[in-house]
């Protein structure tokens, strides 16, 4: 077989449905053979970078591989910044580059890159192949390691002549690899010790993260929040690890965490954390970070253990796999779980009734935090909302709230503006009969905007809600916070007329500027369930995220919106 | 504190470039690093010096386990172990000077293999602090070049690195590690390490 078929095959034997790509000199062998077959769907974008945030997206909703397939030298270098957003968030997905032929690779060759040396920094792993007999081998490697242990990105850069060659064609069932060997049980000892510290916890609290989400373990840790009765909090990438709606739920931490959220961190005795890696967004000023805690920490990853933060209590294995051993523990012990008449739940509730989500819902300039209330409530609370990066995502974050795993789908760790639009194109790929809407800011929109072309033509329904500040809002917060209100380049200045964009592209267009007319737009782009609808929000220019912990703060000290009550950040141990 | 860390990993093409990435990526140490196949040709060892802080070193494993190239290491300073590095240094040799260098040569059990009317080059082997002292007690103005291979290193005793064996008891300078978390890869379940 030939190696551009040995390529297709192997994915059809991987199972997977789609490839997002844009084909290239080096990468015409395979582009030959996707043409003669239509069980792998190739979806055809307009920047490999939109393939790269298409891929993931769809991995990131359905928690199966994204895959992509670009050329050598600028299809593969334009990926660069979609392999490290995936991998930043930990996202399984396997990226195929073109490469030149293998004599000429080392000759500045046309459309030449060192695709493996370029990714390296931001890969789980990468492979050159180099020749045929190693190709069908490779990518099962490159799909087990992309997806197993703690997932992230592979890349697989294969010469043109690779493809061109043949050999018998074999797709091994499974791999074993002597270098890699993911944990999943944790610890049975370490299991125990965390245990031991839960009974013995007055004020318990538990932090988790992305890790329940990439785990599938959201409903073993529903079950441990009701089995303890703990107070739970989610970091913007474990949002819908647990249900926003549940009492116990406590909202986001963090820098622009809720404040019963980082005030009961900062008093907690006892944290668990589970799948989350302690992030300088998460942990604030580290001297300051849960003063009087001990800490458990279960990870797939070790090196997540003990990195920022030394823990008490490390456990390595699979989220879902401890958990369900930690809740099978509790039941046999019949933990008696923390009633909220307690003093800790008691305290808690104080910190929640300072209502620090609140904001003016009395103009008509439309708020950005109302259209999030809206969205939610018009959609049920079952969209899947992905975002960009600024204030706009925040606002999503804090007022969407999120029931189920991978409704909530947005770039935490690299911050990659550009992501939300393709990455919508694919979590709608992968649910094609679900709401999916992107929230995005009028400076983030436009770095993909070219992937309005993309969902025309595979007919992807997404709804578009452009929070339009004219500004880059979280520029600009910072500017007015920390340098004096100097907007040094953070207004946006010739902005493009929304709506005639969406209908250059061949959609529809809406724009809104009144608050009263937020619901029925929202309304009447849900009704429309074929078209991709782009919804121009005129928000309120200068509004800001809060609360907020200053860089060097502690939990304990955050800033709230104007208007409401400073609370005194008080750094005694409760009782 | 200084660490030695003994390294298996595959005999890839990239292998090393991703073990020096990973160093410079993260503003990690390294004071020497050697490389070369092992008696297995698929096997490469490298052998790489480092300093941190127990939590750093810590870190450094745990980030090298990570990479997939990587089969197993040890940190040599759990256990007793052996050190060794080969230097070469050219020294201007004239007159008087030839009988000195002789005789401190002499004295650091190191070898003069090329002479001529105005150099030797010397051969030293040991740990490096030894070869850090011969330099030191050179004069300073009579070395033209120095050359030195990096540590290599192996423990002492039973304890031995390489595939088919499991990897050594843990070396535990934090809570993580006392753990046995890091012991998260490796020929062996490590549920049954501890
Ligand atoms: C503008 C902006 C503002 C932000 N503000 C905040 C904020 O206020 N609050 C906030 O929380 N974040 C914020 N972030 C996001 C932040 O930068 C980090 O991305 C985020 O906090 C990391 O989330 P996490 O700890 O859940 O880790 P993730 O990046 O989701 O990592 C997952 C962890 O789980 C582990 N894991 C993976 N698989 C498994 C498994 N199977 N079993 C067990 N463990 C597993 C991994 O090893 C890793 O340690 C912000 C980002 C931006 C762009
Ligand atoms: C590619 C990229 N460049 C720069 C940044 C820095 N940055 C973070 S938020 C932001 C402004 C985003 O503006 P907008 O999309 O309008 O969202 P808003 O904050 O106004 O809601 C910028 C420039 C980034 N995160 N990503
Ligand atoms: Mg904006």
């Amino acid at each position: 077989m030939r190696g551009a078929e040995i390529f297709v095959q192997a994915l059809k034997d991987e199972g997977v449905e789609y490839i997002f790509g844009y084909p290239g000199g080096a990468v015409l062998h395979i582009y030959d053979e996707l043409f003669k077959q239509d069980a792998v769907k190739h979806i055809l974008v307009r920047h490999e970078q939109g393939a790269t945030h298409a891929a993931d997206g769809y991995s990131r909703a359905t928690g199966k591989p994204g895959v992509v397939l670009v050329t050598s030298g600028p299809g593969a270098t334009n990926c660069v910044t979609g392999i490290a957003t995936a991998y930043m968030d930990s996202i399984p997905m396997v990226v195929f580059t073109g490469q030149v032929p293998t004599h000429l690779i080392g000759n500045d060759a046309f459309q030449e890159v060192d695709a493996i040396g370029i990714t390296r920094p931001c890969v789980k792993h990468n492979f050159l192949v180099e020749k045929v007999e190693d190709l069908a081998p490779t990518i099962k490697k490159a799909f087990y390691i992309a997806a197993s242990g703690r997932p992230g990105p592979v890349v697989v850069d294969i010469p043109k002549d690779v493809t061109a060659d043949s050999c018998d064609y074999y797709y091994p069932k499974s791999i074993e690899m002597r270098s890699y060997k993911p944990t999943g049980r944790g610890h049975p000892g370490q299991i125990r010790k965390a245990i031991q510290l839960i009974f013995e916890a007055k004020k318990p609290m538990v932090y988790t993260g992305g890790g329940i989400v990439l785990d599938d373990a959201a409903e073993e840790l529903t079950e441990f929040g009701h089995l303890t009765g703990f107070p739970i909090t989610n970091t913007l990438m474990g949002l819908g690890g647990y249900p926003a709606t549940d009492p116990q739920f406590v909202g986001m931490l963090g820098m622009h965490g809720t404040y019963e959220a980082n005030m009961a961190m900062h008093h907690c005795d006892v944290l668990i954390a589970i799948g989350a890696r302690f992030d300088d967004r998460v942990t604030g000023n580290l001297e300051k970070f849960c003063p009087y805690a001990k800490i458990v920490h279960v990870d797939v990853d070790p090196s997540s253990i003990s990195k920022n933060v030394p823990v008490d209590v490390p456990i390595v294995g699979s989220a879902r796999e401890v958990l369900r051993e930690m809740n099978q523990l509790l039941r046999e012990a019949e933990f008696k779980a923390l009633d909220k008449s307690r003093p800790w739940w008691r305290q808690i509730t104080e910190w929640s009734a300072l209502d620090c989500l609140r904001y003016d819902r009395t103009t008509d300039v439309i708020k950005p935090q109302y259209v999030i209330e809206e969205l939610y409530a018009v959609t049920g609370g079952d969209a899947y909302i992905t975002s960009d990066v600024g204030q706009h995502q925040m606002w999503a974050a804090q007022y969407y709230k999120f029931d189920k795993p991978r409704r909530w789908i947005n770039s935490g760790g690299l911050g990659t503006m550009g992501f939300g639009l393709p990455a919508a194109l694919g979590v709608q790929l992968g649910f094609p009969d679900s709401i999916v809407c992107c929230v995005t800011g009028e400076a983030s929109l436009v770095m993909c905007i070219q992937e309005l072309s993309t969902a025309l033509q595979y007919n992807l329904p997404v709804k578009i809600i452009n929070l339009n500040n004219r500004y880059m809002g979280m520029v600009r917060q910072w500017q007015e916070f920390f340098y004096d209100r100097r907007y040094s380049h953070s207004y946006m200045d010739a902005l493009p007329d929304f709506v005639k964009l969406a209908e250059a592209f061949g959609h529809v267009g809406l724009r809104i500027e009144h608050a009263r007319d937020v619901r029925t737009a929202l309304k009447e782009a849900m009704g429309m369930k074929d078209r991709l609808v782009m919804m121009d929000f005129l928000t309120d220019q200068t509004e800001n995220v809060y609360p907020m912990i200053a860089s060097g703060k502690g939990h304990h000290e955050m800033h709230l919106a104007p208007g409401n009550p400073q609370p005194q950040p008080s750094d005694r141990e409760l009782a | 504190m200084r660490h030695i860390l003994s390294i298996l990993l595959e005999n890839h093409a990239g292998a090393l470039s991703r073990v020096a990435g990973l160093f410079s990526a993260r503003a990690f140490n390294i004071e020497s690093l050697t490389v070369a196949p092992t008696e297995d040709p698929t096997v490469s060892r490298m052998t790489l010096v480092t300093s941190g802080s127990d939590e750093i070193v810590e870190q450094i494993v745990k980030q090298l386990n990570k990479l997939i190239d990587v089969i197993k290491l040890i940190d040599l300073n759990d256990g007793p172990h052996i050190e060794r590095e080969l230097m070469l240094v050219k020294v201007l040799a004239r007159d008087g000077g030839r009988e000195e260098i002789k005789r401190l040569v002499d004295i650091f059990r190191g070898r003069i293999i090329d002479v001529t009317d105005t150099t030797y080059v010397v051969e030293l082997t040991g740990a490096s602090h030894k070869l850090d002292a011969f330099i030191e007690a050179v004069n300073g103005e009579l070395i033209m070049e120095v050359v030195r291979t990096g540590v290599s290193g192996i423990a002492r005793g039973t304890r031995a690195l390489n595939v088919g064996t499991p990897t050594a008891a843990p070396r535990s300078p934090t809570k993580a590690a006392k753990s046995g978390d890091r012991a998260a890869r490796g020929t062996v379940n490590p549920a049954h390490l501890l």
